[in-house]
């Protein structure tokens, strides 16, 4: 068994607001092992981008226990173990998409202290954006923006990769196109990545475990393994046993009401 | 974009075209109607004497208008640095602005023209207290939108710091800075012009220098050629404080356009 790489235990979460308290996850308990592509999936309002938030050490969790790679989630966010892609790219405007990328070996002066793993330009191209390493945000499109925010949580080689429903403000064309494009990165850095959607056909075709959670407070509901070969083609999606695992996944969401 | 197929410097002709043929055209409607009512000069100067007036007391009006702009000038840049890094603590220490942010909205609502005196009483018949009333009329602005401005940081670019551990200092130079730059340009074009306005008022009492000097002396000796010179003198110099401001923030803030 490969080495787990995150691991929670009984987290709750409530968060205080001025109508009260909210649970957003109670006793959440799950494993993530090295190389696996492990999603997320549940209704909106679930709490999975809340539990991604606490594996990235920008929320502590009311009870229970966080470890990222052996030890707390402090440790790894310190240590750059995670990169972080967001649900909108969030670059900043005044930065051209290779200064963007380098951002994350600026701050803190992490470049100056590491050997950057990757070149920002190689990272662009791994994206499929060669040619656009002097063009500002503005001048890309949504899909091209979040190419450009994979690059950047990829540039300091973390070995995790925490992606919050990345694709989920794209249109289905550029998604699929960018389901694609993950799969290929992924299996060409070898990161662990944990994938937060409410698409059921992108967790399928995208993951080896997905983890369906509760309406809130979210919990986890069942781990269902995905076991379609790898690697995949898009054309799997249309194949019985891909159909399978969407209906047992469409199932299982159905039954957490 | 309307501008789109047109080359620069037609786009500039045709925007600086166009007010400068409304300005002509109030001037003949001044001229026309002081020939029509045969209003006496006293009251009101032809056009013609007032460039008259330009052309022969340019020494006396450059002599004023030097202090004029110095005391703008200084009481522009007090009052932004002094207001930039009020907002930067204020950003930093909601207590400090809590307790502050409603005195400096106090401050705001005192006129100009009663702090004057009490300024030239405590300050002496020098450049401070003119300096220090253009350095308060352009404080306000600035610290309003500046507030707005730092606050304004796109929040996933502000959890990426967090995941990057940027310390405070990081923040505030990779994205609170930046994204307030648009704000404080917006204030700086107010306060560019009110600067001015302010100066000018300061000079209103106890000195014999400036424009606000010789404004206040020929309204008192019916000079009123001079009087009309003085103002399209003083309109002069605010509306190339502008442009200069416009400039910078075209120079400086170029991922807005």
């Amino acid at each position: 068994m490969a080495p787990i790489e995150i691991a929670c235990r009984d987290v709750s979460m409530v968060f205080a607001t001025s109508a009260g308290s909210v649970q957003a996850l109670a006793n959440v308990t799950l494993e993530v092992e090295r190389g696996d592509f492990v999603s997320l999936i549940g209704p909106s309002g679930c709490g999975k981008s809340t539990l991604l938030r606490l594996i990235a050490d920008v929320l502590q969790p009311t009870a229970g226990s966080i470890e990222v790679r052996g030890g707390p989630a402090m440790h790894a966010r310190l240590a750059r173990e995670f990169g972080f892609v967001f649900q909108h790219p969030g670059l900043l405007l005044w930065r051209t998409a290779q200064a963007n990328v380098s951002l994350p070996l600026e701050v803190g002066g992490w470049g100056r202290r590491h050997d950057p793993p990757h070149q920002p330009d190689e990272l662009l191209s791994l994206v499929g954006l060669k040619g656009f390493e002097h063009a500002y945000p503005r001048q890309l499109s949504g899909g091209m923006q979040q190419r450009v925010s994979i690059a950047r949580a990829l540039v300091t080689g973390p070995p995790i990769l925490l992606m919050d429903e990345p694709f989920g403000a794209l249109d289905e064309i550029t998604r699929d196109h960018l389901n694609q494009e993950l799969l290929r990165i992924w299996v060409a850095t070898g990161t662990t990545i944990l994938f937060v959607t409410h698409s059921i056909p992108e967790a399928v075709y995208l993951s080896n475990r997905v983890f369906v959670f509760t309406p809130r407070p979210g919990r986890v509901l069942e781990q269902v393994r995905i076991d379609l070969p790898s690697p995949r083609a898009p054309s799997i999606k249309d194949t019985p046993e891909f159909v399978k695992h969407t209906s047992t996944l469409r199932r299982a969401l159905a039954q957490g009401g | 974009m309307p501008t789109a197929g047109r080359s620069p410097r037609a786009v500039l002709l045709r925007r600086l075209l166009l007010p400068l043929i409304v300005i002509a055209g109030l001037v003949l409607v001044w001229d026309l109607a002081i020939r029509v009512f045969a209003v006496p000069a006293y009251v009101v100067p032809t056009p013609a004497s007032v460039g008259q007036a330009l052309v022969k007391e340019r020494a006396r009006l450059l002599d004023n208008a030097i202090p004029t702009i110095l005391e703008s000038l200084g009481g522009f840049a007090l009052g932004n640095l002094v207001a930039i890094a009020a907002a930067l603590a204020f950003v930093h220490n909601k207590v400090l602005e809590r307790a502050l942010y409603p005195v400096a909205v106090a401050v705001r609502t005192l006129p100009i023209v009663a702090i004057a005196p009490i300024l030239v009483l405590l300050l002496g018949n020098g450049y401070a207290p003119k300096v220090a009333i253009a350095a308060l009329i352009t404080f306000f602005p600035t610290l309003v939108n500046m507030v707005e401005g730092l606050e304004s940081a796109d929040v996933q670019a502000m959890e990426l710091m967090h995941v990057l551990s940027a310390s405070k200092s990081e923040i505030v130079r990779y994205v609170r800075w930046p994204s307030s730059l648009p704000y404080l340009f917006s204030a700086m074009r107010i306060a560019s012009t009110s600067s001015v306005l302010g100066a000018l008022v300061a000079e209103w009492i106890g000195t014999n220098r400036g424009l606000g000097y010789l404004i206040v002396l020929t309204t008192y000796d019916f000079r009123t050629a001079l009087l009309y010179a003085a103002m399209v003198v003083t309109s002069a110099i605010a509306l190339a404080f502008f442009f200069l401001v416009s400039i910078l923030e075209w120079l400086l803030v170029r991922w807005e356009r």
